[in-house]
């Protein structure tokens, strides 16, 4: 609990997972809001909407998630009055790493995924600690279950070696819904062994014909 | 009379209790191509006349979203109304950033009067010289504001400013007060219409207007120019026939008939 006049964070746990495809991108996110042993709520959503094709996911703190998409949106709507389109998604991720990086010293607590279709149709996910050091890879996870997820995706999505095929030109040869079964089961698995994660995973995926979302039960446990 | 020894400061009242260098600035939004507003209850329809500068260049740019719910039009210094409408869309963004709610149009026009007035009242700034029909939609309704250089602001059924403007004034006065009943296409219609008072004989083609709208339901954007064409076309249809009539009246069937196009818009 924040009693400590110089703690202001909390850590409300929790998961994110992304992976890039060829035309397609997964982004999830579990919906449990927890802070120390307690649950707050079972059905919050971690997962926000930046522009048509660009979807940001983070586990942190959700006050500070809560700023930084509302942040952000507005600086989207202003870049759409400036330039009457959207922005892409490699854009929005350099903004995301500036907003983050010019709140060096009292930084936002959220570990962020962002994923979406660059300007070429192709899956991308950018994934950032809390400073904004971005980089984009095929895949990432972000949270307290992540140290359990990371291992089980490099297993099957890593590519056999960084010198072939680096990681930022990496997306999986999976179909989409291989891989929206695949973070299913990263979901229930992490959700077996880390307390923070569980009760519904929200899965977004963003493909040419737009966004969609579904939700997936997991143990309340 | 004493307008020469009265006018060169914006700070310099004349004997007369006035501020020449403010009507002057006025006098810049009556030169500037025209534009009209409209409302009824539910809509807002802004149209505007695009002047190019040459036949090489684009139009000018005279109609711009402010927010979902705010959209303005301007006539004077375009230069000044882009400043301004860039002011009026970051007071929308703040304002929701802090209240997550659409900022009601009253007050936005308030900040807008009051940003005007400052230039009135300063030695080392002049007034913008440009006039801006605000149309908007909030909690309280429908909405149509004129805000002008002096940092005056009304409330208007319908209005006209820019050149030639008196005459889709003279227009709209016969007609305002059923416009609150109105649908949203017979606003468009009578946009349209108070807009060809102001050409004066010039040609009505949906490249030479610009026409926006904002509803209930309906976000704020500028109406697709094929769909402006299809409403000019059906009115001269209707008009053309009309004329005919009156030469023929046994041809009463064939103008029932143009008139029964769908205004699908």
């Amino acid at each position: 609990m924040a009693l400590r006049r110089d703690w202001v964070y909390e850590n409300n746990g929790g998961t994110c997972v992304a992976i890039a495809g060829s035309d397609y991108c997964v982004i999830a996110a579990d919906t449990r809001l927890s802070v120390g042993y307690s649950i707050y709520t079972r059905d919050y959503s971690k997962i926000c909407k930046l522009a048509d094709k660009c979807v940001m996911a983070s586990s942190g703190f959700q006050g500070d998630l809560k700023a930084l998409q509302k942040n952000l949106a507005a600086r989207h709507l202003i870049y759409q009055h400036q330039h009457n389109k959207q922005m892409s998604c490699p854009a929005m991720a350099q903004l995301l790493s500036n907003t983050l990086y010019y709140k060096r010293f009292f930084p936002y607590y959220t570990f962020n995924i962002l994923g979406g279709l660059d300007s070429d149709g192709k899956g991308c996910v950018f994934t950032y600690d809390a400073v904004g050091s971005y980089e984009r890879v095929g895949y990432s996870a972000q949270g307290t279950g992540a140290g359990l997820i990371i291992p089980v995706l490099d297993n099957q999505l890593k590519s056999p070696s960084p010198l072939l095929l680096p990681a930022k030109d990496a997306v999986t040869p999976l179909l989409e819904s291989e891989a929206v079964d695949l973070v299913k089961d990263v979901f229930a698995s992490a959700t077996e062994r880390d307390i923070y994660t569980g009760d519904k995973v929200e899965i977004v995926v963003i493909n040419a014909s737009g966004i969609r979302q579904e939700l997936m039960e997991l143990r309340k446990d | 009379m004493f307008r020469n020894q009265y006018d060169t400061d914006v700070t310099t009242w004349s004997p007369a209790g006035r501020l020449f260098q403010v009507e002057y600035a006025m006098e810049a939004v009556k030169q500037g191509a025209a534009a009209v507003g409209l409302r009824s209850t539910s809509h807002v329809v802004l149209a505007t006349v695009n002047k190019a500068a040459s036949d090489l260049s684009s139009h000018q740019r005279k109609v711009f979203k402010i927010d979902d719910h705010i959209g303005v039009a301007i006539a004077g210094l375009t230069a000044d109304g882009r400043v301004l409408s860039r002011y009026l869309r970051n007071e929308c963004i703040n304002h929701a950033f802090v209240y997550e709610s659409p900022l009601p149009v009253s007050r936005l026009v308030v900040r807008l009067a009051d940003k005007a007035q400052v230039c009135t009242q300063r030695s080392w700034k002049r007034p913008y010289g440009v006039g801006l029909l605000v149309a908007g939609l909030d909690e309280t309704g429908a909405h149509l504001y004129y805000n002008c250089p002096s940092g005056n602001y009304f409330e208007y059924q319908a209005f006209a400013i820019g050149s030639r403007s008196q005459a889709a004034k003279t227009y709209m006065e016969r007609r305002f007060e059923a416009f609150n009943n109105y649908s949203r296409d017979e606003l468009i219609k009578d946009a349209i219409f108070a807009i060809r008072e102001t050409l004066q004989g010039e040609k009505l083609t949906s490249s030479i207007c610009t026409v926006a709208i904002v509803g209930i339901d309906e976000p704020f954007h500028v109406i697709d120019q094929k769909i402006i064409q299809e409403v000019i076309d059906s009115v001269e249809i209707k008009e053309d026939a009309a004329a005919a009539a009156d030469q023929a009246p046994a041809q009463d069937d064939e103008d029932k008939s143009s008139e029964a196009a769908p205004m699908d818009i």
